[in-house]
């Protein structure tokens, strides 16, 4: 794998959507493939449908801190858009911002004291950081697959494309996670993930 | 082999490793997981106990009866454990005696900020903190031998970064330890705290604590790890993973054990280094040792007091103070972004606190609150909730307002576990004492905040052994509290009657608001998704104001109004109807209307089973 500096990993959403899952494949990923893992998330309160964010981090030989700081992920793994804009400090300049394009409305909004931010404000910002933004219709790959639920699954095989290392270490880590009689449906779901991002790897 | 494990798994397969036989605990973020991993071991008994000072009383007792035990506890459990936490330092026990103190700096889920290294100091109980999930286990197993060997109670205290972090961790097998007794010990100057024992135990407790700092110059826990001489770190927990990250050429001394503290280690360390800085989070504890040996050192001048350190926060602070960082400090540009809406955490969909919050806030009661998911009913719209202070401290609180003769009637809202808890003895309190408070039993039949863990209104148990439910109702009849309602929390109607009714007597009350919480799995299979007629809908956004997430504003305007229609999430929506009670235009079909309505229409498939997501 390229280079000596880890791998840092932000993942967030709304508490309940899936993320400390997808952070636990991204860890025994790391694992699998040779790297020291850490991760850290955070439970309670705020999985009652707050903001989430969970890091993973991979290095050649030490992790150290388990947390990520401002503007060291490499790549920014968003379920939800406007989480995507409220967690964007962590990326790297240069980065990768994969975001599930998916709205959910916080109350805030629904009782008019406050505004969703229209699409285009997701390009404005990571252009602003010189990232790559990856849009991926996690929920409607996934439906495709055959439920809806398996988003997370479909934005994990997105990342994968992402970095260096072969499509079945994955697959062995999320298969040991996977219901056997939905071995299938996920396997669609990581195939189409891997398949939405058309550049494979990520900028140095 | 090597596995990814949290903190918690780590410590949970460590106690078990270490031949742990008993364990409890009360549920709370971020110690919750330790309990719920160790009662899957073999071999141990695990409960959860309805507080953490019963929680400890119980592990004292299985140590006393010489099987190694241990007690987990959020920080703040710890205060209500605290009475417990000194006898034990004065006893000390016939075997291993493990207290997990899980802090929270920055209180991602609690109601303080606290540093309990600083009750080990005031018990002189020695404590050690992990930096790691190999360190959790390894620490639980030295703590057991610690405590073995020097007969006391050891604490083990983490963080929620050591807690809720993953880290690969080597696993063991277990050592079955044979029971050091055969029969309970019968040794009154040891174990009976009269005044003329106590004090004789008192000079051997501070014997005790000289002879750990002693063993803690020689322990592995404690290294010395030589880099540059130019700075030298003195860290702990998990501080020293953003020291290391930050700091990488500094030499660094790692305290394991952070007291009884090694002075000549510290000595030896800071003799051997030009600068000094002390990298801890929270309070100055290892500052102010060094201070108190006379070492000259940095440390809350350069680093924050309050909040949790990370590596910017490290880095930021350390490259001000001329420290020699791993790289500059980012520098953040503004970025092009609007406002962005805030996302609080919120009473789920379907929650039965939503029905009783509505009707507080229509009613302008001073409501003092608890510690539970139903403290969201705070937030706005609603925003039902004046006071929360700790676990229990509602009903007292409002027994307090109402002898001074505040000129409302109060109100106390508690949840089903935060009552068995905490609030039993407050209840007590204001039916012997009388005050006219009237008391909502927020009954979800579960410990929901912290993830549906079993309590005594559950019927079964941590280790999933049935159980008799302890009825609220009788429970607080027996009280001598005779104004009492059980009603369901979905009925709007029969909540306001009820409230009424028990509002009319100038006398202690007691209104049960029971319904179970959407989210346990039982419950999520019966959820029926209700929707929005839009034809009937007028845009009067009544239902919007009872801050349901899964009511949304629709694109749709009404035509006469202008206003947004209501649009209901069919993922989110329960089918708890309250919105519908509510609803002045019948726009929101029932559940059972819904169901008719599908028998004439036999068409649409219904919703696949899930998995693996």
């Amino acid at each position: 794998m390229a280079g000596h500096i880890p791998y840092s990993f932000v993942l967030v959403g709304v508490g309940g959507q899936g993320t400390l899952l997808a952070s636990n494949i991204l860890a025994e990923v790391g694992l699998a493939a040779g790297f020291d893992v850490k991760k850290s998330e955070v439970h309670g309160m705020a999985q009652r449908g707050g903001s989430v964010a969970s890091h993973v981090r991979w290095h050649p030989e030490q992790v150290f801190s388990p947390l990520v700081g401002l503007g060291e992920a490499d790549i920014l793994l968003s379920f939800e858009k406007v989480e995507a804009l409220r967690f964007a400090e962590f990326l790297r300049h240069g980065g990768t911002a994969v975001v599930n394009d998916m709205a959910i409305v916080p109350v805030t909004v629904s009782s008019g004291t406050a505004v969703y931010p229209g699409d285009e404000h997701l390009a404005k910002v990571f252009d602003a950081l010189d990232a790559e933004l990856v849009m991926v219709p996690g929920e409607r790959l996934a439906q495709e697959a055959g439920n809806v639920k398996a988003a997370n699954v479909v934005l994990l095989g997105a990342v994968s494309r992402l970095l260096p290392l072969p499509e079945e270490t994955w697959w062995e880590c999320l298969a040991q996670r996977v219901p056997k009689k939905f071995l299938e449906l996920n396997r669609v779901a990581f195939a189409s993930g891997r398949a939405a991002v058309t550049k494979a790897g990520l900028k140095a | 082999m090597k596995r990814v494990l949290s903190g918690n798994e780590a410590i949970a397969r460590g106690a078990w490793e270490a031949g742990v036989h008993v364990a409890a605990a009360y549920p709370g973020t971020p110690s919750t997981e330790i309990l719920e991993e160790l009662s899957r071991f073999p071999h141990v008994y695990a409960e959860w106990s309805t507080n953490e000072k019963v929680a400890l009383d119980v592990a004292i007792g299985a140590a006393y009866a010489g099987r190694r035990a241990l007690a987990a506890m959020k920080h703040v459990g710890l205060n209500v454990a605290a009475d417990s936490f000194f006898y034990a330092s004065f006893t000390g026990a016939e075997a291993g005696l493990v207290i997990v103190s899980a802090d929270d700096p920055a209180m991602h889920s609690s109601q303080n900020e606290q540093d309990n290294r600083r009750f080990a100091q005031f018990a002189r109980v020695p404590c050690l903190e992990p930096s790691d999930s190999q360190e959790c286990k390894d620490f639980v197993a030295a703590a057991f031998d610690l405590s073995e060997l020097f007969d006391t109670p050891v604490m083990l205290r983490t963080t929620t970064r050591t807690n809720h972090s993953a880290t690969p961790v080597e696993l063991g097998e277990r050592t079955e330890r044979a029971a050091k007794r055969e029969k309970f010990p019968r040794d009154p100057s040891k174990y009976v705290m009269i005044p003329a024992n106590a004090r004789r135990r008192h000079p051997l407790v501070e014997q005790r604590v000289r002879d750990i700092a002693a063993w803690a110059e020689k322990s592995p826990v404690n290294r010395i790890e030589w880099r540059d001489r130019k700075v030298g770190v003195v860290t702990a927990g998990v501080a020293y993973q953003y020291a290391r990250e930050v700091l990488p050429t500094a030499s660094v001394l790692k305290l394991g054990m952070v007291y009884p503290l090694p002075e000549q280690l510290i000595r030896t360390f800071a003799a051997g280094v030009e600068r000094v800085v002390v990298v801890e989070e929270l309070d100055p504890v290892l500052e102010e040792k060094l201070r108190l040996l006379g070492i000259p050192c940095e440390g809350k001048s350069i680093f924050p007091l309050c909040g949790e350190l990370d590596p910017t926060v490290v880095r930021k602070s350390a490259a001000a103070a001329g420290l020699p960082v791993d790289k500059p400090p980012v520098e953040l540009s503004e970025l092009p972004r609007p406002e962005l809406p805030a996302r609080p955490p919120v009473l789920c969909a379907g929650c039965p606190h939503r029905g009783v919050f509505q009707l507080l806030s229509k009613k302008k009661v001073p409501v003092t609150g608890d510690i539970g998911c139903y403290t969201l009913g705070l937030l706005p719209p609603l925003s039902a909730i004046h006071t929360c202070g700790c676990m229990g401290a509602g009903i007292g609180v409002a027994h307090g307002a109402a002898k001074a003769g505040i000129g409302e009637r109060m109100v106390a809202v508690i949840g089903d576990s935060t009552f068995y808890h905490a609030g039993l003895s407050a209840l007590a309190n204001v039916a012997y004492n009388k005050a006219n408070v009237l008391t909502v039993i927020l009954d979800n039949r579960s410990t929901a905040m912290t993830g549906h863990q079993p309590n005594p209104g559950t019927g079964f148990t941590l280790q999933q052994q049935p159980s008799e439910i302890i009825e609220l109702e009788p429970l607080v009849r027996a009280l001598g509290i005779h104004h009492v309602a059980t009603i369901d929390a979905y009925d709007v109607d029969g909540l306001e009657k009820a409230y009424k009714e028990l509002m009319s007597h100038q006398e202690p009350a007691v209104l049960v608001a029971r319904r179970e919480c959407p989210l346990l799995p039982e419950i999520r299979r019966q959820w029926v998704p209700l929707h929005v007629i839009e034809e009937k809908c007028t845009g009067c956004g009544i239902c919007f104001r009872i801050g349901c997430p899964a009511i949304l504003k629709s694109e749709e305007l009404d035509e006469k109004s202008r206003k947004p229609l209501a649009l209901i999430d069919p993922d989110q929506c329960t089918g708890c109807e309250v919105c519908l009670q509510l609803c002045p235009h019948d726009a929101i079909p029932t559940r059972d209307q819904i169901r008719m309505a599908e028998e004439k229409q036999p068409a649409s498939c219904s919703t696949p089973v899930t998995g693996g997501s």
